[in-house]
């Protein structure tokens, strides 16, 4: 592997490739019209936008609005199937995330992706060691270079070179991959939610690297939810939802009103059915429960009531329920399902009490991909399907034969492996298995992700109909209109806790924002959370 | 493939691909293997290979080995692996022996021979469930210790077994077939009901698959994880029992020339994959069947003891290959 030195970088945070000075505008990149879809999902369609050097443009949208396609995209993970890209004014195909990497362009996760034992400097210079003899590792100069590094970074107090990455923080880890990216010759970094798991001053850092690679002519993606940061750190404000860009408005004139308004303003028509109002007969109680992932969770659940959870991706949201269901074990707290109380850890004895889960990664957690309808159906009424130990496929074939019905289950046979079926099957295929099972209390974890607008519709008034009946329905969603369409009640999350509960009137999608938002920075006075509403 | 027959050609057509869905095209394939030996090494030995006296020699040979593949093959299919089994054997052999010597009674090895092989089964499950290690290394471990509980038990040698009613599981004849076969039969039909008919089959399959879905379903997957280690364990006993019978002793160092690497080859054959929730028996009994014919076939046709040895090997790794083949094609 060649190694990059010479006098140049080392001066400045970046090579110049010169390239980009003969380009009108300095643009670097521009998408053409890029459509992506997956299965029955449209992610993106025809967004065209331009990337420019020494430019900050943050991507906003609610989860799922196409943030995070559109990074893959541009970093060459996987290819558009409409549109293209255009780098330094001529059309380009990456064919994976190294081409994207060789035209540089770089992603910060928000997992910084570190090897823990193995010294910061080797962090930095992955795959382009110096190296004496093109055998023995040059440390000597691995040390220098690294060093040289840290100081433009304003860390070489912090970190020295050959320090192991194990026992890092979330804000140096982050700092080496920026590092990372700057030696690679990153002229397009993006940074997907950098500051989340950092503290103001370490954002602070954060920002001032952020301005002094803009400065010097990268042209930096900046995703994040937290709007106010947005405000200030960006050039430009490009908000996607549902996979179409809304709008691309400089950063100057926008305010976190207008951007939440462009992020969630859809209509509510005729997508949620009617709903008859809850009972007062609680079927779901919870006390007090903390897990290794959220704490002090209390809420009651009452037959007949759809319960919205709502919060940012992270926030313990799925979480919470695996930790009513007894799927993670709990430190504290008791969790009740019709006065009977259901042990921690044990999902098999809250599954007999009367509670149902359907998780939010159907594929990995809710169904057995290369097993039938029929026995994917079944997984929770063994008794049921079985005559002395043994399945007994006919009284299994006229149970799920009357749900599947119900469900408008579309599929050749109940035989068809459910890897063979679209998203929405999929995901009635694991509403039969608990139709089957007849809950008292179900939690549904984004219950319609990646399902299209038909089939939503039918699982929204599916959830009305089980609700009708006495079900007690937890909705857990990032849909803003899901939540306020089909709750009675909704409970905000944050950080592992339940931050708010908004009931009749206080339910809006500006309130589940703010409550979900401003919670996350934590340290603020409620004073200024009513003075920006 | 149309499924209107108007020709007789096409019917024909319809017939072989209607029973290729029925096997499996999986089975098929391995259906054709089996054929394709059988050709070879009738072409080559065709006067000795198909004589009546080798088929039994090859029943025979693969009784022992057809135990153990199906039981390997349950405990692939639940997420995990058991390279332990050949030391069981051993060990078995030895216990069944000094337990017919020590009480003169024919019950008593059978008897012995499953509860040792359990209790190695339960030491293994343990370990692995509880202890979350690796099953491969677990087993790995397992299987020197049991092999030098052999050893020190018996202190290193021979012990011979004078009781004719056992030996009668080793050699006697019902039906013109040798006990062996038929305890072999035994096993295939319990575990094919076990695995494919039953619940607890049904469950074991979830397990291996997805072990989140299973237990988000409400399975006891760390119960069902013991159990297919202890069921392996009586397995490798039953195959203990049966090698001490036939040879009429127990001998510390039975079982040890590749036994769980042949059995472990025909497991995947018969199309387990190494992540589990995949395999069947019928699978397995078709990957003995090509073991045993190879086996049989090269000492026929004078293959040296040493390139069978490669040939086993590569067979493993060949299977294994396939495996991962179909996974990621489907």
């Amino acid at each position: 592997m060649r190694l990059r030195c010479g006098s140049g970088w080392e001066r400045n945070l970046l090579p110049r490739t010169g390239i980009e000075n003969a380009m009108p505008n300095n643009d670097i990149m521009q998408l053409d019209n890029v459509s992506k879809r997956f299965g029955s999902v449209q992610a993106l369609s025809n967004v065209s936008l331009t990337l420019r050097a020494g430019e900050v443009l943050a991507l906003v949208g609610e989860n799922g609005a196409g943030k995070s396609t559109l990074t893959r995209i541009i970093e060459g993970v996987f290819p558009p199937d409409g549109g293209g890209l255009v780098l330094d004014g001529q059309p380009v195909t990456f064919s994976g995330p190294r081409d994207g990497h060789a035209a540089g362009v770089r992603v910060i996760h928000q997992e910084p992706e570190i090897i823990p034992h193995v010294s910061v400097a080797e962090n930095i210079y992955p795959g382009a060691l110096p190296h004496r003899g093109g055998v023995f590792l040059d440390r000597k100069t691995l040390y220098a270079r690294a060093g040289e590094m840290l100081k433009l970074f304003g860390m070489e107090r912090e970190l020295a070179p050959q320090q192991h990455c194990a026992g890092l923080g979330p804000a140096q880890r982050q700092m080496i991959e920026v590092m990372r990216a700057v030696h690679a010759g990153g002229r397009i970094i993006a940074f997907d939610e950098p500051t989340s798991s950092l503290t103001g001053e370490e954002s602070q850092r954060l920002f001032e690297v952020i301005y002094r690679l803009r400065d010097e002519g990268v042209s930096i993606i900046y995703i994040s939810h937290r709007l106010r940061e947005i405000v200030d750190v960006a050039d430009r404000i490009a908000v996607l939802r549902d996979g179409r860009l809304i709008d691309v408005e400089p950063a100057a004139e926008a305010s976190e009103e207008s951007i939440t308004r462009k992020m969630v303003g859809r209509d509510l028509t005729e997508m949620f059915p009617e709903r008859t109002p809850p009972t007062e007969r609680c079927v779901l109680s919870v006390r007090g429960m903390s897990t290794e992932h959220v704490s002090d969770i209390s809420f009651e659940l009452h037959a007949g009531e759809v319960l919205g959870i709502g919060g940012l991706v992270g926030a313990g949201r799925s979480e919470l329920a695996k930790g009513v269901f007894g799927f993670h074990v709990r430190s504290a707290g008791t969790v009740e399902v019709d006065g009977k109380a259901i042990p921690s850890g044990r999902p098999g004895d809250a599954i007999l009490a009367g509670l149902g889960f359907a998780p939010e990664d159907r594929k990995e957690e809710a169904l057995l991909l290369l097993r039938s309808i029929l026995d994917n159906a079944t997984l929770c009424i063994p008794d049921r399907v079985s005559r002395f130990g043994l399945f007994d496929r006919r009284k299994a074939t006229d149970i799920v034969d009357g749900i599947a019905g119900r469900l408008s289950i579309k599929a050749p046979s109940l035989n068809t492996p459910v890897s063979h079926l679209s998203g929405g099957n999929q995901q009635k295929v694991v509403l039969a298995r608990w139709l089957a099972r007849a809950p008292k209390a179900l939690i549904l974890d984004e219950p319609t992700r990646g399902i299209d607008v038909g089939t939503k519709s039918e699982i929204y008034r599916l959830i009305a109909d089980l609700a009708r009946n006495g079900l007690g329905v937890i909705v857990i969603s990032s849909e803003m209109p899901e939540l306020l369409g089909m709750s009675d009640r909704i409970l905000v999350m944050a950080g592992g806790r339940i931050t708010a509960e908004l009931k009749g009137d206080e339910m809006s999608e500006n309130a589940i924002l703010k409550a979900a938002m401003s919670a996350e920075h934590g340290a603020e006075s409620p004073d200024e959370e009513v003075r920006t509403a | 493939m149309s499924a209107h027959a108007e020709t007789p050609r096409t019917t024909l057509g319809a017939r072989l691909t209607g029973l290729v869905e029925r096997v499996g095209i999986h089975n098929a394939s391995l259906i054709l293997a089996l054929i394709a030996l059988l050709v070879l090494f009738g072409i080559l030995r065709g006067d000795v290979f198909f004589s009546s006296r080798n088929i039994l020699n090859i029943g025979m040979g693969v009784a022992i080995l057809g135990v153990l593949a199906i039981s390997q093959t349950a405990v692939i299919v639940s997420g995990g692996l058991d390279i332990s089994v050949g030391a069981i054997v051993g060990l078995t052999t030895v216990s069944t022996a000094m337990a017919i010597d020590a009480t003169g009674w024919a019950a008593a090895g059978p008897l012995a021979g499953v509860a040792i092989g359990a209790a190695a089964g339960l030491f293994n499950g343990l370990v692995i469930t509880y202890g979350r290690v690796n099953a491969i290394i677990v087993t790995l471990g397992t299987m020197a210790i049991f092999r030098g509980i052999a050893f020190i038990i018996s202190n290193g040698q021979s012990i011979s077994i004078f009781n004719d009613t056992f030996r009668l599981l080793g050699i006697g004849r019902f039906l013109g077939l040798p006990a062996p076969i038929w305890v072999l039969i035994g096993v295939a039909v319990l575990f094919y009901i076990f695995l494919h008919k039953s619940i607890v089959g049904r469950n074991i399959y979830a397990i291996g698959g997805n072990p989140v879905v299973a237990r988000l379903s409400g399975m006891d997957i760390k119960r069902y994880r013991v159990g297919m280690y202890v069921l392996s364990g009586m397995v490798a006993g039953i195959g203990g029992i049966l090698l001490a019978a036939r040879t009429g002793s127990g001998q510390p160092i039975s079982g040890s020339e590749g036994l769980e690497l042949e059995a472990i080859t025909a497991a995947f054959l018969g199309g387990c994959a190494m992540q589990g929730g995949k395999g069947t028996v019928i699978g397995a009994l078709l990957g003995v069947a090509i073991i045993g014919i190879l086996n049989n076939g090269m000492i026929l046709t004078g293959v040296p003891t040493f390139y069978q040895m490669l040939a086993k090997g590569s067979l493993l790794i060949l299977a294994v290959l396939l495996a991962e083949y179909r996974l990621n094609r489907s």
